[in-house]
């Protein structure tokens, strides 16, 4: 199997969708000839020519209201935000558009559109190239809503998406574009050629939406994780000698509850942990579930560690970033309580 | 503070009470606008954002190089259409007032628009519509019995209750799903348009907006792109001079038309007599044909007036002279065209009074099937496990044990 990084990952689903399926077509900002900020579009442009991979103007409302009506036309379109921060000038056409297209219109239009987006931190990139704003999205109604955290699941999950025929949310790590980052900055981070989920492979590669996947199988607590923080939980697991059994979610909505409540109710512990801010984030939908799912089989109160509710800083990034410290110290208590 | 600023906030030259005063709308002399040939370069054409093309003069004659593009036939069919439309309000409007629905909105006064701008149009083209493009439904010979379920949500209703009233949706008649929140669809139909053209097909599409809402940002962005990908799209500003109780001197600024916001995207912009059928046809027959042959967008501000309130939730007389209506310029477009037929000999008084009594005959026995379907207060509704459908494809696991504890 071809080793990619996350990026050659993303590159390679578009780039079987699109010679599968003529009705796909990328484009955002940058996206056409030079491939993306992140070169996750390049060459696409020159492989399946102008038509089909294009720069757009730095409208976002603009390229996802477009990308609903290719999306109604009978398209495919996949575009991306240069970084999820600038998603929100596009918030309305998400949330009153695409979110409701079928619905509103008892099937008669639908939107199959996929919005990917860089998310994050960890590249110094302060308030305005690192934000996590998954919630404002599993808070829809009408949406799916993705995070990967390595270059198999990132290629299967994004032919997924694009093949579905539902608006879905692609939230791409960017920390972990190159590697997987466990939080530990300060060493150099391993390459994903060195680590097994960077074995990728060829062709049609379909990680269905909707399952969660057991990352690492432990006896004493339940980790509930997605993106960045499913290689942080590990890494802190083995820094302070917990069995945490490591639930990477995958997709955020639809939730894979059965498998969270598998696992919670056979550790009798859980710890919730996200980048985004605590206050309402998705961690709060993830307590509530497994509280209604689990809550006779927990033998400590459930955790949660995320990103303080502050905006994101910039010279203060590592305090500022649940790294193995925080996590580490969070799973003792669950193990105390 | 003494300094030289102060805000200007623009008012509009009359409010209730005072006398209607139009007399600052400039309108060119029916006829006197020329039409340029459809390949000509925007450049040429820029003077025609601030002029506005009519056919119809005060006398009931067709006037000028835009007048002829329809037979007397198809202005019989147009009269009767916009006929329909207004008849179609009142008994809806009064069913509102009834209890029978929650909500309406009538197109008093604008009915040419949508009516003549529908028969420019192709089958498989498609429409991005506000809510007042009723219009485009009934010249297409959607069912009127369709229309009213879904304003009454009843058990027939073909969008399942889950829509305020009069936002119809209907791929078939080339009628893009309605949304309340403005202007999005305006970009929207750019996107279709786009789509149309990476495909190499021959449909376009027709976006439309409100006078009021070209201030949201996704006016401009349907502009921008539109522009840059000369989508093959004609982008209609209904102007009807009110926004709710904003009149459009608010949305406007400082820009003379909005027909001239088309300029700077070096977008071909026209102005044309919203109230005459024969000049929106031939207008909308003129951009339709650019963008069937790949030359791009075009920008068509019509002028027009709102002679109702903006709903059924808005009462006019709290922000506008009751009069104004009646001091409009441009006339009614009913009655321009009944004009100009029987000037042509080819209708009547006494014919027009009978189709009225026809086409109310019809529009009474549609609203008495629909209402044995249902109305919203009475039901019978549609199900509530129609409630739980359509959210996805297929209904994900939290939506399924969600619609099993609403016990449906």
């Amino acid at each position: 199997m071809p080793r990619m990084t996350m990026i050659e990952a993303i590159r390679d689903a578009h780039a079987v969708k699109m010679a599968e399926d003529d009705s796909v077509v990328v484009f955002g900002e940058d996206v056409g000839y030079f491939g993306g900020v992140f070169r996750c579009t390049a060459g696409l442009q020159e492989k399946f020519g102008r038509n089909r991979c294009f720069d757009a103007p730095i409208n976002e409302s603009g390229i996802v209201g477009t990308a609903i009506g290719m999306a109604a036309f009978g398209l495919r379109p996949v575009v991306e935000m240069q970084f999820a921060d600038y998603v929100y000038p596009a918030y309305d056409q998400i949330v009153s558009e695409a979110a409701r297209l079928r619905y509103r219109s008892a099937g008669d239009f639908t939107c199959p559109l996929v919005v990917r987006m860089p998310t994050g931190g960890g590249i110094f990139g302060g308030q305005t190239h690192s934000q996590s704003p998954e919630a404002l999205f599993t808070h829809v109604s009408g949406l799916k809503t993705v995070v990967p955290s390595n270059p198999y699941d990132a290629k299967g999950l994004l032919i997924a998406a694009i093949e579905d025929n539902d608006p879905v949310i692609f939230l791409e790590p960017k920390r972990l574009y190159n590697g997987p980052f466990d939080g530990d900055h300060d060493k150099p981070v391993t390459p994903w050629s060195k680590h097994p989920l960077g074995e990728v492979p060829e062709g049609r590669h379909v990680v269905p939406l909707g399952k969660a996947i057991v990352r690492r199988e432990g006896a004493e607590l339940t980790v509930l994780a997605y993106g960045t923080m499913v290689h942080v939980a590990e890494a802190a697991a083995a820094l302070v000698g917990v069995d945490a059994e490591i639930v990477d979610l995958r997709t955020l909505v639809p939730l894979d509850i059965e498998l969270i409540a598998t696992s919670v109710k056979k550790t009798g512990r859980c710890l919730v942990v996200h980048e985004a801010t605590l206050t309402s984030g998705f961690g709060a939908e993830l307590v509530a579930v497994v509280a209604d799912a689990c809550f006779y089989h927990l033998e400590a109160p459930i955790v949660r560690v995320a990103g303080w509710d502050t905006p994101y800083p910039h010279a203060q990034e590592w305090d500022y970033f649940p790294g193995q410290a925080r996590v580490g110290g969070a799973m003792k208590r669950v193990m105390e309580g | 503070m003494s300094g030289r600023l102060s805000l200007h906030v623009p008012e509009p030259e009359v409010r209730p009470g005072g006398a209607p005063d139009f007399s600052g709308v400039r309108i060119a002399k029916a006829g006197s606008v020329r039409r340029p040939p459809v390949d000509v370069e925007p450049a040429d054409i820029r003077d025609m954002a601030y002029s506005i093309v009519r056919v119809l003069n005060r006398a009931g004659e067709a006037v000028g190089e835009w007048a002829g593009s329809l037979s007397d036939e198809d202005l019989l069919a147009g009269l009767k259409t916009m006929m329909r439309v207004r008849g179609f309000d009142r008994r809806m409007l009064m069913a509102q007032r009834q209890g029978k629905t929650s909500f309406y909105m009538q197109c008093l006064g604008e009915e040419a628009i949508a009516c003549a701008f529908r028969k420019a149009l192709e089958p498989g083209d498609m429409n991005f519509p506000t809510y007042r493009q009723q219009g485009l439904l009934i010249a297409d010979d959607y069912p009127l019995v369709d229309m009213m379920c879904q304003i009454y949500s009843n058990r027939r209703d073909p969008l399942k209750g889950r829509q305020l009233p009069i936002m119809y949706s209907s791929k078939a008649h080339g009628f893009f799903s309605i949304s309340g929140n403005l202007a999005t669809q305006f970009v929207q139909g750019v996107g279709w348009a786009m789509a149309s053209a990476i495909k190499g097909g021959d449909r376009i599409a027709a976006a439309w907006i409100g006078d009021g809402s070209t201030a949201e940002s996704d006016f401009h962005s349907g502009m921008v792109f539109a522009s840059t990908y000369k989508a093959p799209v004609v982008l209609n500003i209904v102007n009807n001079q009110w926004a709710i109780s904003t009149f459009q001197g608010i949305a406007k600024g400082g820009s003379g038309t909005f027909a001239a916001r088309g300029l700077g995207f070096g977008i071909p912009s026209l102005r044309v007599d919203g109230n005459d059928y024969l000049a929106v046809h031939a207008a909308a027959k003129w951009a339709v044909e650019r963008a069937r042959q790949n030359r791009g967008p075009t920008l068509i501000e019509w002028v027009t007036y709102r002679a109702a309130a903006h709903s059924t939730s808005d009462d006019p007389s709290a922000y506008r002279p009751k009069e104004e209506s009646d001091a409009w310029p441009l006339g009614d477009p009913v009655k321009r065209l009944k004009n100009h037929l029987i000037l042509k000999d080819v209708w009547s008084e006494e014919r027009h009074v009978q189709a009225e009594a026809e086409i109310d005959a019809e529009i009474l026995a549609a609203q008495k099937e629909a209402e044995s379907h249902g109305t919203l207060h009475t039901g019978p509704k549609p199900s509530v496990r129609d409630m739980f459908e359509d959210v996805y494809e297929v209904m994900p696991p939290h939506l399924r044990r969600q619609r099993q504890e609403a016990g449906v």
